[in-house]
């Protein structure tokens, strides 16, 4: 039995008079993996944006409707609460190149103040770097910064940083499509395994990508949700025409 | 991560932006204030008879500056005459052999010149032109004020010569047209109008300078139009009258930076307005 | 074809002009230093007296009034400054107004130095005077702590502008990186921003303190002209700039004139030195 933990009612979300979200209703289950999949354009980041609270930082942005994380409404508290329970990795990996690894993974509390003490940032630190499957590859240089690091080593370095927070959901906005096909597999396999400890949302335009990692999809098209179900259900017997299109290449 | 922490950390946000703003506004004040106490103390002395008349002898009150403002005229005339063509044959260097190592010397100096004190370019001149002449003149002013103008024409030719695609010479080349011409009927014409910025820049950054005019052109009393005698300038005029002890000199040092804030600006913003239009 | 053999000579000869000034600046300064150096030495540097009257001078005060005004004016600009550059590129968005603020910021750079001269003497001065007189300190007005207000105000243009730039030139990925974990616009400019742009300030700073190094004349006009070494920052001074405006047409013998020389021969290698660090720090300021 699924556990529902995201909840987005209505969702209308805005740039100016533009509109890119159309009425999105999605329920997000807790520990699994749900991939919002779709071409270009057809708001996904916008969605995930909007859960974190990023899309109103840009010009002229706004919502309509609601996102309830575990019942609570998310845009009725403070937007830094509200990054601080949602971790982001970005498609173009961002360590903030004038730290060192270690103060990248703890740059959360860092950035808020929070002091820890050393034994609490060690285990911090080695915990999510072990999470995100890049531990054994920096544990010798800890104290370096991370700009020597690989594509695919820098985005694990991102997921250490988000899953340092301990966040309730993770949000992934196209992880590997700017990495090689070694990386990008190294970091399929670590979505699988870190559901167990998060819920993750994945937004990808890849269909292959879509199918290995992900347990529920949620298909959408020009702002619009066309279809949401079990992964391997859709991909076989897509109800909506659209999906059947994208799923074969007609369209995107 | 409780209640208290987030209220202060939000509360540390306003008072940084608050901090910014007020500190923005207090830095531009000044500029206002400046302007508005030269004005008032000194636009009431302007009018045609101070513009045109001659400066009575020392101690007695009345008189203009039109020795003065012919002498700026003259030395910043001749000073762009100088500094123009020799800037932009440069500038068109740097723009043409970009990554050479000797370019990218000669851009070191080009920025080593920009940074020498007005004060010591004086100096130089002094050296060069004053004391072989065993007088002082306008000309060494003017060449003084040219070496001060020369960096900053330099640079607007390169930078806007470095703006013209590729393509534009290469389609010239394809057509056999002569390099010389390339860069004297095509290159240059295009970018007239960032020549012509950094030119407007230059020569109001020069009517301004006093410094290296102390021991130049150093100054006149009499109307001079001869540039190997001394010959007064408006900047300097101001310097003479402001630190001397007669009140009406103090007044038509007002007077007369009321005339130059007004020139100054007037042509910096409009060599600014210009700039934007080519640099987008 | 012949033409162009011509006009690619003249471009290359015009390279070489440059060089040729830089040079003959360089040259004349130090042969005309000659006489002094050959007097004085390197005491030159460390001697407090300037004594026109026995033909003995010393650079000494000079330097520290040189000092003292570029090290306290450039403190004094920097929170102004900074708050332009983060003003400008953080925090306002609208570019027309941007674009008016900017110019005011820069317009302070076009006024000539002897209209904020003017400025500083007839009017700051008499308020410091009385602000002087209130905090019980000699009320003269003018010296070193006045000197530096004005050069403040100079010098603000520069480092806000270049700071300005390197801020706006902060990748988004970077800030949103911070912005996604929690944090503030205060604490990401803090923790990333900032230090990711700290080179560039920085080199902007260096360009601010080598314009207050050179000002001349708005620094003559309310330094008081004292040859000697300040007691207190009230108290009035010299910089080597005002030094040489003032005297320079005084200098009645020859040493008299070298030692002036010399000192801006200093001028000069500072003003090159500074301008090659500044060169070092931003060309390593890349990520």
């Amino acid at each position: 039995m699924e556990n529902v933990i995201l909840k987005i009612k209505n969702l209308n979300a805005y740039y100016g008079s533009q509109k890119v979200l159309k009425n999105v209703n999605l329920e997000i289950y807790e520990n699994r993996v749900t991939t919002i999949l779709g071409p270009s354009g057809c708001g996904k980041t916008t969605l995930i944006r909007c859960i974190n609270r990023l899309h109103e930082l840009s010009p002229g942005a706004r919502i309509e409707g609601q996102i309830l994380l575990k019942g609570e409404d998310l845009y009725q508290i403070e937007p830094m609460i509200v990054r601080q329970k949602i971790g982001m990795v970005f498609q173009k990996p961002n360590p903030f190149p004038t730290m060192t690894i270690y103060d990248n993974v703890i740059a959360g509390y860092i950035l808020s103040g929070i002091k820890l003490s050393k034994e609490e940032k060690d285990k911090i630190v080695e915990e999510s770097l072990i999470k995100s499957g890049l531990w054994d590859e920096v544990k010798e240089n800890l104290f370096k910064k991370g700009t020597f690091l690989s594509g695919g080593q820098q985005q694990r370095l991102c997921i250490a940083r988000a899953l340092a927070m301990k966040p309730e959901i993770l949000l992934l906005d196209e992880p590997t499509s700017a990495l090689d096909p070694v990386a990008t597999s190294i970091i399929e396999e670590l979505i699988i395994e870190l559901k167990k400890s998060v819920t993750t949302v994945l937004v990808t335009h890849n269909i292959g990508q879509a199918g290995r990692v992900s347990d529920y999809t949620a298909f959408f098209y020009l702002g619009e949700l066309i279809e949401f179900g079990k992964t391997t259900e859709m991909f076989t017997v897509p109800k909506s025409k659209k999906t059947e299109e994208y799923l074969i290449g007609k369209i995107g | 991560m409780n209640e208290k922490t987030i209220k202060r950390r939000i509360f540390n946000n306003k008072l940084y932006k608050i901090f910014v703003f007020l500190f923005s506004f207090l830095s531009i004040i000044p500029l206002f204030l400046i302007i508005y106490f030269v004005l008032i103390r000194g636009l009431k002395y302007v009018n045609l008879k101070f513009i045109f008349s001659m400066p009575k002898p020392m101690g007695e009150i009345g008189g203009g500056i039109f020795n003065a403002i012919v002498g700026s005229f003259i030395i910043v005339g001749v000073a762009a005459l100088i500094a123009i063509p020799i800037g932009i044959i440069v500038g068109i260097f740097l723009s043409e052999y970009k990554e050479k190592k000797y370019t990218e010397i000669v851009k070191i100096l080009v920025d080593t010149l920009q940074g020498i004190p007005s004060i010591v370019i004086g100096i130089i001149a002094y050296l060069w032109i004053v004391k072989p002449l065993k007088q002082f003149s306008a000309i060494s002013g003017s060449i003084a004020l040219s070496f001060i103008m020369l960096p900053l024409v330099i640079k607007s030719t390169e930078e806007v010569l470095n703006l013209i695609p590729i393509e534009i010479k290469e389609a010239a080349y394809a057509m056999g047209v002569p390099y010389h011409r390339i860069v004297l009927k095509i290159l240059l014409p295009s970018g007239s109008v960032g020549i012509l910025t950094g030119t407007l820049i230059g020569i109001s950054r020069i009517l301004g300078e006093t410094a290296p005019l102390l021991f130049t052109a150093f100054g006149n009393q009499f109307l001079n139009l001869n540039l190997l005698k001394p010959m007064s300038t408006i900047p300097y005029l101001i310097y003479v009258y402001a630190t001397s002890p007669y009140k009406d000199w103090h007044n038509q040092a007002f007077a007369a930076s009321t005339i130059l804030i007004i020139i100054v600006l007037s042509i910096n913003l409009f060599g600014r307005f210009m700039e934007k239009k080519w640099k987008m | 074809m012949r033409k162009d053999k011509v006009f690619k000579i003249v471009l290359l000869l015009s390279g070489f002009l440059i060089v040729a000034l830089l040079s003959g600046i360089f040259l004349s300064l130090v042969f005309s230093s000659i006489p002094s150096i050959k007097e004085f030495g390197i005491n030159f540097l460390f001697s407090k007296d300037w004594d026109p009257i026995n033909n003995k001078f010393g650079a000494f005060p000079f330097l520290i009034g040189t000092l003292l005004t570029s090290v306290i004016s450039l403190l004094i600009s920097i929170p102004f400054s900074l708050s332009i550059s983060i003003f400008l590129s953080e925090i306002l968005k609208n570019k027309l107004i941007s674009n008016i603020f900017q110019t005011f910021v820069e317009l302070i750079a076009g006024i000539p130095s002897v209209i904020v001269g003017l400025w500083g003497l007839f009017i700051l001065a008499p308020f410091m005077r009385t602000l002087q007189s209130k905090l019980g300190i000699q009320p003269i007005g003018v010296g070193i702590f006045t000197a530096s207000i004005i050069l403040s105000i100079m010098i603000i243009p520069y480092s806000a502008s270049i700071g300005k730039e390197v801020i706006s030139m902060v990748p988004i990925e970077v800030k949103e990186g911070a912005i996604s974990l929690g944090a503030t616009e205060f604490e990401t400019l803090k923790s990333v921003t900032l230090p990711f742009s700290f080179n560039g300030i920085f080199a902007g700073f260096l360009l601010s303190f080598g314009r207050a190094f050179g000002e001349t004349m708005a620094v003559t006009m309310v330094i008081g002209n004292a040859n000697k070494i300040p007691e207190s920052i009230f108290s009035a001074g010299q910089t080597m700039a005002s030094l040489i405006a003032n005297e320079f047409t005084e200098a009645t013998t020859k040493l008299y004139t070298s030692s002036l020389i010399e000192i801006g021969l200093i001028l000069f290698i500072v003003s090159i030195l500074i301008n090659i660090l500044g060169r070092l720090i931003i060309r390593r300021f890349s990520f």
